[in-house]
């Protein structure tokens, strides 16, 4: 015992250098990702600008990060990605493919991945409940199966939409994240995600009925938003969105809101287990409290990271990074909002139910900056209108 | 109990962060008002909303430009000296700890804190801090080895950073704070407080009656004013708005639009908004050409010009002077330049026509309300991402208002191009008597050469007098040859006739049914009715066919379409009863001369802004994802002591100490569940 070997029986205290952690599996996926980076590079260089070169490889370098820092991707994407590719296979050139090829007409079609990815939220929520209700192990294991097959439905359905504007017309075509349908399905993925993260992260899948229930909320909207309006018809962009900044400033913001929503769910369970509410069946409320700052600080870090880049594109299309627009505001208010809620937390150090009903208010405030703008005040970010 | 002197507490209250949480509550609230309350709109649609009573105290207040309202500056000035000297506060405890490795912690207050063990020491203590030292060294700590009187000290730190964090974060607040400050118009403000500067109010004067006062040098540090100008015209102001007037910006250069570019999707929606211009430079004559887009702007001597608007820059346009009363053989003709106004003589009334904008597309959405009882076909449209929608670009559009003497304007909007319904061909134009108001359409039927002539004689004849008893007296001839009345009923046919021609140049069908309502029993009124349309609808053609021969043309060969002509004929003169005045202007062509609305501003604090916003994600980044930890390992012949301190207490701190105290343990020769507490 002169010199115990300490390095190989000691735990991983996650301190070690991420790169000596990682296994043939990560280079693997890194060496995939940065392939099918180069492919798309080599086919579509042409059509894209430099700056949209950087966003491509930034794009690549994420994902890879993504899926080294958290394992499951590693599978998921890859999955979702051939999937989606398959859709893009079948249509060819022809976009009359999508209402006549089987797999296209009932899978694939970005349309019909949509109403899948509506059904397993839906599933999945109901069966989060069961699982949170009956102490489900099983339950819960499935719940989680359908949310991760709903997040995978929600890439196919971007991607192939994304090839579907194309076959309508080469001027037509866009990255979807344009308008109030697609950024909607863009939160029920992103929150998805982020709520799979912590549920593996903190071990403990009884979350899931609440979070589920707003993703709900979003695909109970996107369904009426598509039968009775039509909203999710491919429309040309408008010359004030073709620009690169989207790419970016909206993906950014919708982790935000995504973590927003997200944190606000979790405050309700919150506040419903420290009234004797399913409180057995909970995690513990100290849990639920550290997933919800967890969440409430990765979405100010990406909230603010978006307004920035709202501002730099503002720069460019309005005359000025900041015009006191009444969405620049709200997103200001919002800002304010949970830089406040997080002087508390950290510094004066609150816990309890009153950061819940604050995060819970958040959600109100982040909708109103998110909808309310949109319909009921005037301004120039009136992209996203009912 | 320690009294503070006012300074002190001042100072504390200032860089406290109650002060701070209040005045970001304070601010999100104040800025509320401005989303609601549109800002920077013309002073006197204020006053419309509010009424004189509200519209003073609401411009005392600011309320129409809050965020650069004193009060609004003032609490924003808060906001930057708090947070400067909350940082001032905190910078030299900050920059210690970042320093220190907090070696002189007493062995007490170790043994005091929350994570801690003490661990029986197999080995030599040399050797284990060696080890530790190794240990810590590759979980990426730093340390400092002290010897203290009983025993010898290991003191380590990791992830400093994370101090740093809140340094940047709340510095990012202060640097984009300023840099907001020098692209505001802060010291217009001021100016205009002392009298230096002053609003231009007056509308429409020359730049050059424009007084200095209201006029800023291009050597302004910062500004963001509008220019509006048309085609091949060339521009070195622009227009900064402020409170109930303006001010007039003098830009370093002179734009010159030479080309506005519109374009637009095939589902009509606009594709591309873009001006080619070129900009030179006062001082060293250089021209810059370029094309400004949306999201493209221009950037010229630090000046960014933006494609902000478009319309009509003030078209020459031709039209057609039709009289619904008149039979002349052609129409007068009348030149005319949109966006400008003239007067006209109708008449003896005299007139002024204020054209209004050209609009050469008017895309239109003719899509039929679906069937929304099907649920086959929305489930069909919901797998759809292409839409077929039916949108038509209905042709060029001029809108003007006609105003009398006495100041009453009735506003019309006509096309240019036929509207074509079942195959038949129509002039459209649209009249309203408020600009509240929809406007009320007549079809102008158009004959057999594409022309309103055909109907304009037909009008001509319905209202002449003299020419009824001549078409009673055709329609009776036909009838009775037709056997549809009898001679001897002829006189009275014909005085029916005259008789329904007399009340339908009265006040058309709106007449007719009138009469019916107050003279007619209700039982009857239907019956009547139908015999007056019958009767109306025989003499027509007649009409029709004098109005012809009045002009020396042959008469028309009877046909459907030309009886379909003939029934929009009726129904667009009866139309005309409510037109306003006795005329049509119809556009029959135009010079289009685009005008392209931009926006110039110059933005000295941007770097800045830039700059603080970098500095605001690192020190976000560095706040929430760096941990700043300490380990302190004391370690004595026998004995080892390891503490534990994070910023942060959840459970991955429970992980790190767990994960430290294993390996320490370990290292030291003992089990570790052997002596945790």
């Amino acid at each position: 015992m002169t010199n115990p070997g300490y390095a190989t029986t000691l735990p991983q205290a996650g301190n070690a250098p991420f790169w000596r952690g990682l296994k043939l599996s990560d280079h693997l996926y890194a060496l995939f990702i940065l392939a099918v980076a180069g492919v798309v590079f080599q086919r579509y260089h042409a059509a894209m600008d430099v700056y949209e070169h950087a966003i491509l490889a930034g794009s690549a370098l994420s994902l890879v990060a993504l899926g080294w820092f958290w394992k499951p991707v590693r599978l998921f994407f890859p999955l979702a990605g051939l999937l989606a590719l398959g859709g893009i296979a079948l249509y060819g050139d022809d976009l009359s493919q999508g209402q006549t090829a089987f797999w296209l007409k009932y899978v694939l079609a970005s349309q019909s991945a949509a109403m899948w990815m509506c059904v397993l939220f839906f599933l999945a929520t109901a069966i989060y409940w069961v699982g949170l209700l009956r102490r489900s192990n099983t339950a819960d294991a499935i719940a989680s199966g359908l949310t991760w097959a709903a997040a995978g439905a929600a890439v196919v359905w971007f991607f192939v939409r994304w090839y579907e504007g194309y076959l309508i017309g080469p001027d037509v075509g866009h990255v979807p994240v344009s308008n109030l349908y697609e950024v909607f399905i863009m939160f029920c993925f992103i929150t998805a995600m982020m709520y799979l993260y912590y549920e593996q992260r903190f071990a403990t899948r009884r979350m899931g009925a609440f979070v589920l229930l707003i993703i709900s909320a979003a695909v109970g909207f996107i369904l009426w938003y598509t039968f009775d309006r039509q909203a999710h018809e491919i429309q040309p962009l408008i010359p004030a969105l073709q620009s690169w900044w989207m790419k970016i400033h909206v993906p950014a913001n919708f982790v935000g809101y995504g973590a927003f929503a997200m944190a606000a769910m979790l405050g309700v369970a919150q506040l419903l287990a420290s009234r004797g509410i399913l409180t057995s069946h909970l995690p513990s409320y100290e849990t639920l409290g550290e997933v919800m700052y967890k969440a409430i600080a990765v979405g100010f870090l990406f909230f603010t990271i978006a307004t920035i880049l709202g501002a730099m594109w503002a720069a460019d299309a309005w005359g000025g990074y900041w015009s006191w627009d009444p969405k620049e505001t709200w997103a200001l208010i919002v800002w304010l909002n949970y830089a406040a809620w997080l002087h508390v937390r950290l510094v004066k150090g609150w816990r309890g139910d009153i950061l819940a009903w604050w995060s819970v208010v958040g959600l109100l405030v982040t909708t109103f900056a998110f909808l309310g703008v949109n319909m009921f005040l005037s301004g120039l970010h009136s992209y996203g209108t009912l | 109990m320690r009294r503070l002197s006012f300074g002190r507490a001042l100072y504390e209250l200032l860089s406290s962060m109650r002060f701070a949480i209040s005045l970001l509550t304070l601010l999100a609230i104040a800025s509320i008002i401005g989303t609601v309350l549109q800002q920077n709109q013309p002073y006197t649609s204020y006053a419309v909303e509010f009424g004189d009573f509200w519209f003073r105290p609401f411009e005392w207040l600011g309320l129409y430009d809050v965020y650069h309202a004193g009060w609004f500056i003032i609490m924003l000035g808060f906001l930057v000296g708090s947070t400067s000297l909350c940082i001032y506060r905190h910078l030299p405890g900050i920059l210690r700890d970042i320093r220190s490795y907090r070696e002189q912690a007493a062995l007490k207050s170790l043994r005091a804190m929350a994570h801690q063990q003490e661990i029986a020491l197999q080995l030599p203590v040399e050797g284990a801090l060696t080890q530790a030292e190794q240990w810590l060294t590759a979980q990426g700590y730093r340390h400092k080895r002290v010897v203290r009187d009983e025993g010898v000290m290991l003191a380590a730190k990791k992830g400093s950073l994370q101090r740093l964090g809140y340094l940047f974060a709340h510095a990012a607040i202060v640097v984009i704070c300023i840099g907001g400050l020098l692209d505001g118009n802060l010291p217009l403000k001021v100016q205009s407080l002392l009298g230096i500067k002053e609003v231009e109010t007056r509308n429409t004067v020359p730049v050059s009656e424009i007084g200095e006062k209201s006029k800023l040098t291009p050597s302004n540090l910062s500004f963001r004013g509008v220019i509006d100008m048309p085609e091949g015209e060339t521009r070195d102001v622009a227009w900064l708005n402020a409170g109930p007037g303006y001010y007039v910006q003098e830009l370093p250069f002179s734009i010159k639009l030479n080309k506005f570019h519109v374009e637009h999707y095939s589902t009509g929606q606009p594709k591309l908004f873009a001006s080619d211009i070129e900009v030179t430079s006062k001082a060293s004559g250089t021209v810059t050409k370029g094309t400004v887009k949306v999201n493209h702007p221009l950037i010229v001597d630090g000046v960014a010009i933006y494609q902000s608007s478009f319309g009509d820059g003030g078209s020459p346009l031709k039209l057609a002077v039709w009289d619904w009363l008149g039979a002349a053989p052609k129409p007068q003709e009348l030149a005319a330049v949109s966006l400008a106004s003239q007067t006209f003589r109708w008449g003896s009334q005299p007139l002024t026509l204020e054209f209004g904008e050209l609009r050469p597309f008017n895309i239109e959405n003719l899509e039929a309300e679906p069937e929304i009882s099907d649920f086959g076909r929305r489930m069909q449209d919901a797998r759809q991402v292409k839409a077929d929608k039916k949108v038509k670009n209905v042709g060029p559009s001029i809108q003007f208002k006609v105003r009398d003497a006495q100041g009453q304007a009735v506003e019309y909007l006509n096309y240019l191009s036929p509207f074509e319904d079942g195959g038949r061909f129509y002039l459209m134009s649209g009249m309203r008597r408020t600009v509240a108001a929809p406007f009320a359409f007549v079809r102008i039927p158009l004959d057999a050469e594409f022309s309103p002539q055909g109907f304009m004689q037909i009008s001509a004849v319905l209202h002449d007098q003299a020419a009824w008893p001549e078409i009673a007296r055709r329609t009776a001839a036909k009838a009775e040859r037709d056997g549809a009345i009898s001679p001897a009923y002829r006189k009275e046919f014909e005085q029916s006739l005259v008789w329904v021609l007399q009340r339908f140049a009265d006040g058309g069908f709106t007449a007719l049914q009138s009469f019916l309502d107050e003279r007619v029993p209700k039982d009857k009124q239907e019956a009547v009715g139908q015999t007056y349309i019958k009767l109306l609808q025989g003499a027509v053609l007649d009409a029709a066919d004098l109005s012809r021969q009045r002009a020396g043309l042959a008469p028309v060969e009877f046909s459907d379409s030309y009886y379909r002509f003939l029934m929009d004929s009726l129904v667009a003169v009866s139309a005309s009863f409510d037109y306003g005045h006795g005329f049509y202007l119809q556009p029959v062509g135009f010079e289009e001369r685009k005008s392209s609305g931009f926006q110039v501003t110059r933005s000295p604090g941007q770097p800045l802004v830039y700059l603080g916003s970098l500095l605001l994600v690192l020190g976000i980044f560095c706040m929430f994802y760096i941990r700043e930890n300490r380990i302190w390992v004391w370690a004595q012949e026998g004995r080892l002591l390891l503490a534990f301190s994070s910023n942060r207490r959840d459970a991955q701190t429970e992980q790190e100490f767990a994960a430290h105290s294993a390996a320490l343990s370990s290292l030291a020769g003992t089990h570790k569940e052997e002596h945790h507490d």
